[in-house]
């Protein structure tokens, strides 16, 4: 997935009111209305008791898988275990080739050459049916680095055959209330983004909404992301806890419906982490579809950061197809 | 299909076990009433569900003086801890039995699954939980030591939450020490007979809860019954002023619950999000058969149209339909009269020039439905600013500043609850102290619970059920011989 | 030579001024012998709509004081009171027939009622009133407010004691009050609002209606701006009609009873109100 344009800066700044340093980020950013706990921990438990039967169900479990970043990031990844991620992203199921691909593998820089290897022929655009290449940068996960390091750490990637690139925001920088210091960065990163050809990778902004802690600063990182230019916004690296969570989703997914009715823009949004089970993942997508509409439900703009989900929803589907529970044995462990 | 039409999810009928036939539930029996049998429909399908009796003023007296016998010969003579076990024992069976109460509730009442499993049968477990404990502690509800029950309570409810105000009714009543005859509203009288099952299972003393079933004609007598000590009621203004009038110098204990025009005021500061599903909350949960709905919208006038826009947009996402599917929103009109008061009140608010907008959504061919609508431009002295719809109907008016707002929430003769939404605390403070209304909801709406009191100012009624005040109520000091209006 | 005495001319006392009846009617108040005490208004319906509207006006301030403020003003009528104690006996003892011993016992249980009543002001909310331990993240308290303006049918057999036993409760709430007097022994009432006009009461926050209640009370009883509606006094009078007029609008009744000096008196004319708002951390 390449050449998606940069949201129109003008725009952005039209709307931050001028240039976007500290005071005007702050002024806008604080401008929006605040967010409340309870009501909206309340609208997610009630979206999550939706009732996902019989073909609804079906179509559920083909589109999450559809829908996954299959990812691997420990300091343990080597190309082997890479290839073993590869080849499950390709063919989920051996013993069912009707079941659909995962629309992207993510993982570390130094591993995206081998991903991309791995994948041959397949690598490719979600939505033409390919599977993408997704790498953290950054200095993923903390982000506490240099920002040349950091922008080198996505140049590299996106050298290598990254399509997307999953960058860490500073939070750091972000809780201090230097807003301005975190806009210019995600700008610079979705910068070194760019290809030879001009086309850019895909960039998801992680808030790593665990450290930012209440449901304002999330609200608030999400305009700071899509304004600064951000393709997807993101809530976790994974390696914080807690890390997706339902309400954060929905609020981030209320952000970029909120951006959508004012630009015409579509954003899209990535929980990652902490996603285990078929149950959780439809609540996701029901959320995202009573939130931002189903259009939403594509490889662009929806996406699960995730690695055991992927099993669990590949038994439902075989109890689903068989109408008898299936077991561990008879998934493949990546 | 696309994915958001989700797939039927029908809750299962097969925990009912329903009989073709109920009588009333007199004396620890059930026996055949002397009036003409009525039959309950199912309001999404208009088909019958079962025969219920009709009491007639005879039936009235013996269930009168079945709670009579109780009251003197066992209930009042029982400790006040083995009253708390009996409203234990109810608590329990009623959580286990709660999904075939749910069911039920929603078969006969029209309201989504969702709501009678989730809401409605949670709470009347956690109403009896709260006054079962109250039970044996009366010393301390702050009457003096020793306060003492009235004796026989006459209870008339309404058909919006049928097993909940009988649980609002019931509960205190009984762990005060009085006995009860209870009258469930006639579209409605399937789970209070369950209930009576349950009383049963209990093993309650014979008399102790009695259930009449019948229309306002059987309500009357009971209302008016010589030997009733404590009158309550819920439902509507009308009503409950006639009962004030029918009880005048007989110095019985009256609690009534009313009617209701809720202002639900909207801030420009207000968390606005979850502002719009509180507005959603306030108006069409139950489809707006809720007395303390907040039908009347105040919008801070900067945040109108965003509001509006907003709101459409939400409830375009609302899924009416088959109350037993789990995935549905706004369930069926309780009745063909009582859509037809919607229907009217609506139409008078387009002709009185208010702009109309309905939700899309598919009406069903059978049964009673009414789409979720709003009505923008409208005026403190539209008839829909005014008088209670009771249906899934929303009044939009704006305001400019604070004492605006709080000047036209005020400006009714109900004051059963309001709400406030902004993100300054203290406004939210200060203008809940300047609403004259009982119930007041900061940043969420329509939220009960057994230790929080529930009650009106004005003509929404006096006495407050829930809490400390709500047992209260069903009690009297050791000295007093009557009991006052209050 | 004794010297000649000036006589008080009796009158009404409504929103702070002390008028004569629109209808300009007056009737005759004796003393236990009969003799001639004063001419006393005879209030009218209209002189009972004026003072409603003068106690609707007072609402606000009214209940809108502080608590501790409201203790104060209240407890500054006891102490004017207390300066005026000889004057109340003398009148008891005329109007009454009674002893000046009784008389002065019954007005030193009046001042002392109002004192106790004083000291409620600023603690009855905490005694009525309610933390509530809601299952759910709230913050959820149960607080007793004034229901308004309270129309009251005084004790008829009592000048002062059962006149205060009445309208000083209705007051610590933050209700204000119309009060019609006893028939029979009116004047310590147009006394009390002698004391009421010279303490720190709002005008309009007690009115004092003279005359006869079985003319008036059916006017306050029907009055749609009327909330809470007294009948402690009107027990001689057709008080079921009353409270069936009162049912028209809902208002909250106390039927005919004994006087005593109880937080029920109190609480009979609040509203419990419940504020329910969320709590989020985060």
């Amino acid at each position: 997935m390449t050449g998606v344009e940069i949201v129109p800066t003008d725009r952005a700044l039209a709307l931050i009111g001028g240039e976007p340093n500290d005071a005007n980020l702050r002024r806008y950013l604080q401008g929006i209305p605040g967010v409340d706990a309870v009501g909206l921990q309340q609208r997610a438990a009630g979206l999550g008791t939706r009732s996902i039967k019989t073909t609804s169900k079906v179509w559920a479990l083909d589109r999450t898988i559809g829908l996954i970043d299959l990812t691997t990031l420990e300091g343990a990844d080597t190309p082997g275990k890479v290839r073993s991620l590869v080849a499950k992203a390709v063919t989920p199921d051996p013993a069912d080739l009707s079941c659909p691909r995962v629309a992207a593998v993510c993982v570390y820089g130094d591993m995206v050459g081998h991903a991309v290897q791995a994948l041959g022929a397949s690598h490719g655009d979600p939505e033409a049916g390919g599977i993408a290449v997704a790498a953290v940068a950054t200095a993923f996960p903390s982000g506490r680095s240099s920002r040349s390091i950091k922008l080198e750490d996505t140049a590299d990637a996106v050298a290598a055959g990254a399509d997307e690139i999953d960058m860490v925001i500073d939070r750091g920088a972000f809780l201090a209330g230097r807003f301005g210091a975190v806009y210019d960065e995600i700008v610079a990163v979705k910068e070194a983004c760019r290809r030879p050809d001009g086309t850019y990778a895909h960039l998801k902004v992680i808030l790593e909404t665990g450290e930012l802690n209440t449901y304002d600063n999330v609200r608030r990182a999400s305009w700071l992301a899509i304004l600064a230019g951000g393709d997807f916004i993101k809530t976790s690296t994974g390696k914080v806890s807690p890390a997706a969570t339902l309400p954060v989703t929905l609020l981030m997914l209320e952000v970029v419906r909120d951006w959508h009715r004012i630009s015409g823009h579509r954003v899209g949004v990535k929980p990652a982490g902490g996603i285990r089970t078929s149950k959780d993942a439809i609540k996701y997508l029901v959320t995202v579809a009573e939130t931002t509409g189903e259009e939403w439900l594509t490889p662009h703009l929806f996406r699960f950061g995730a690695s055991s989900l992927l099993n669990d929803v590949l038994l439902q589907r075989q109890k689903v197809a068989t109408g008898h529970y299936s077991g561990p044995d008879y998934v493949t462990i990546d | 299909m696309t994915f958001l039409d989700y797939a039927p999810a029908p809750e299962s009928q097969s925990v009912l076990n329903l009989r073709n036939e109920y009588g009333l539930f007199i004396g620890g029996e059930f026996r055949a009433g002397s009036g003409t049998p009525f039959a309950s429909i199912n309001p999404a399908t208009e088909k019958h569900i079962a025969t219920i009796a009709h009491a007639n003023e005879a039936d009235v007296d013996a269930a009168v003086a079945a709670a009579r016998k109780a009251y003197e010969k066992t209930w009042s003579r029982l400790s006040g801890s083995d009253r708390g076990k009996y409203l234990f024992r109810i608590a329990r069976l009623v959580q286990e039995r709660a999904r075939e109460l749910a069911v039920a509730e929603s078969l006969d009442n029209g309201k989504p699954i969702k709501e009678s499993r989730d809401v409605d049968v949670p709470l009347v477990a956690a109403w009896f939980f709260y006054y079962a404990g109250w039970a044996d502690k009366l010393d301390h509800v702050g009457l003096g030591a020793a306060p003492a029950p009235l004796g026989v309570a006459a209870q008339v409810i309404p058909w919006n939450f049928p097993l909940l105000m009988l649980a609002w009714k019931i509960a205190p009543a009984l762990a005060a020490g009085n006995t009860v005859v209870l009258k469930p509203a006639e579209t409605t009288s399937l789970t209070a007979l369950l209930f009576a099952e349950i009383v049963q299972q209990a093993d309650l003393p014979p008399g102790v809860v009695n259930i009449v079933t019948g229309a306002g004609d059987s309500g009357k007598p009971l209302v008016g019954h010589p030997d009733a000590d404590i009158v309550a009621f819920t439902g509507s203004t009308p009503v409950g002023r006639a009962i004030a009038r029918q009880t005048a110098g007989t110095r019985k204990r009256v609690i009534l619950e009313l009617g209701g025009k809720a202002a639900n005021i909207v801030f420009d500061d207000a968390p606005i999000d979850q502002a719009i599903e509180g507005i959603v909350n306030g108006i069409f949960f139950n489809q707006g058969h809720v007395c303390c709905a907040g039908s009347r919208l105040l919008v801070q006038e900067s945040v109108h149209d965003e509001v509006v826009d907003r709101l459409k947009a939400r409830l375009s996402t609302l899924r009416l339909g088959d109350p037993l599917d789990k995935n549905t929103d706004i369930g069926a009109i309780n009745s063909a009269s009582q859509l037809e008061r919607i229907r009217t009140l609506s139409d008078v608010g387009e002709a009185e020039g208010a702009e109309r907008w309905t939700a899309p959504c598919e009406i069903p061919a059978n049964g009673f439905w009414f789409a979720p609508t709003i009505f923008t431009n409208v005026s403190t002295s539209h008839r829909i600013a005014r008088e209670e719809i009771f249906g899934p109907v929303l009044s939009v008016l704006t305001f400019r500043t604070p004492a605006e707002a709080i000047a036209k929430a005020n400006n009714t003769p109900y004051g059963l609850s309001a709400g406030i939404w902004t993100d300054k605390g203290s406004r939210i403070l200060a203008v809940a102290d300047q609403l004259r209304a009982g119930v007041i909801w900061a940043n969420t709406f329509n939220r009960f619970d057994p230790s929080s009191p529930f009650g009106g100012y004005k003509e929404s009624g006096y006495g407050r059920e829930g809490g400390r005040h709500g047992i209260a109520a069903y009690l009297r000091t050791s000295t007093s011989t009557n009991g006052a209006t209050k | 030579m004794s010297r000649l005495a000036v006589p008080k001319t009796y009158k009404l006392y409504i929103g702070g001024a002390f008028p004569r009846s629109e209808s300009g009617r007056t009737y005759e108040v004796a003393s236990s012998k009969g003799a001639f005490l004063a001419n006393a208004a005879k209030a009218s319906r209209k002189d009972a709509r004026d003072a409603v509207v003068a106690a609707r006006a007072a609402v606000g301030g009214w209940s809108g004081a502080t608590a501790y403020n409201r203790g104060q003003v209240l407890y500054r009528i006891a102490e004017l009171l207390e300066g005026r104690r000889e004057q109340f006996v003398a009148e008891i003892v005329d109007a009454e027939g009674v002893s000046a011993g009784k008389a002065t016992a019954q007005v030193d249980a009046a001042i002392d009622r109002w004192v106790w009543y004083a000291g409620w002001a600023d603690k009855y909310a905490q005694v009525s009133g309610n933390a509530n331990p809601v299952s759910g993240p709230y913050f959820n308290i149960s607080v007793p407010e004034p229901t308004g303006v309270v129309a009251i049918v005084a004790p008829q057999d009592s000048s002062l004691l059962g006149l205060v036993s009445v309208v000083a409760p209705a007051l610590v709430a933050g209700n204000t009050v119309v009060v019609v007097a006893s028939e029979r022994l009116p004047l310590s009432a147009i006394s009390l609002s002698e004391v009421l006009a010279t303490s720190d009461v709002p005008k309009g926050v007690v009115n004092v209606l003279t005359g006869s209640p079985a003319e008036i009370a059916p006017w306050l009883a029907s009055h749609a701006d009327v909330n809470g509606l007294d009948l402690t006094g009107a027990g001689d009078l057709d008080w079921v009609d009353l409270q069936v007029a009162a049912a028209e609008t809902l208002k909250r009744v106390l039927a005919p009873q004994d006087v005593d000096q109880s937080l029920g008196r109190i609480t009979a004319f609040t509203e419990t109100k419940t504020v329910w708002h969320t709590k989020g951390l985060i």
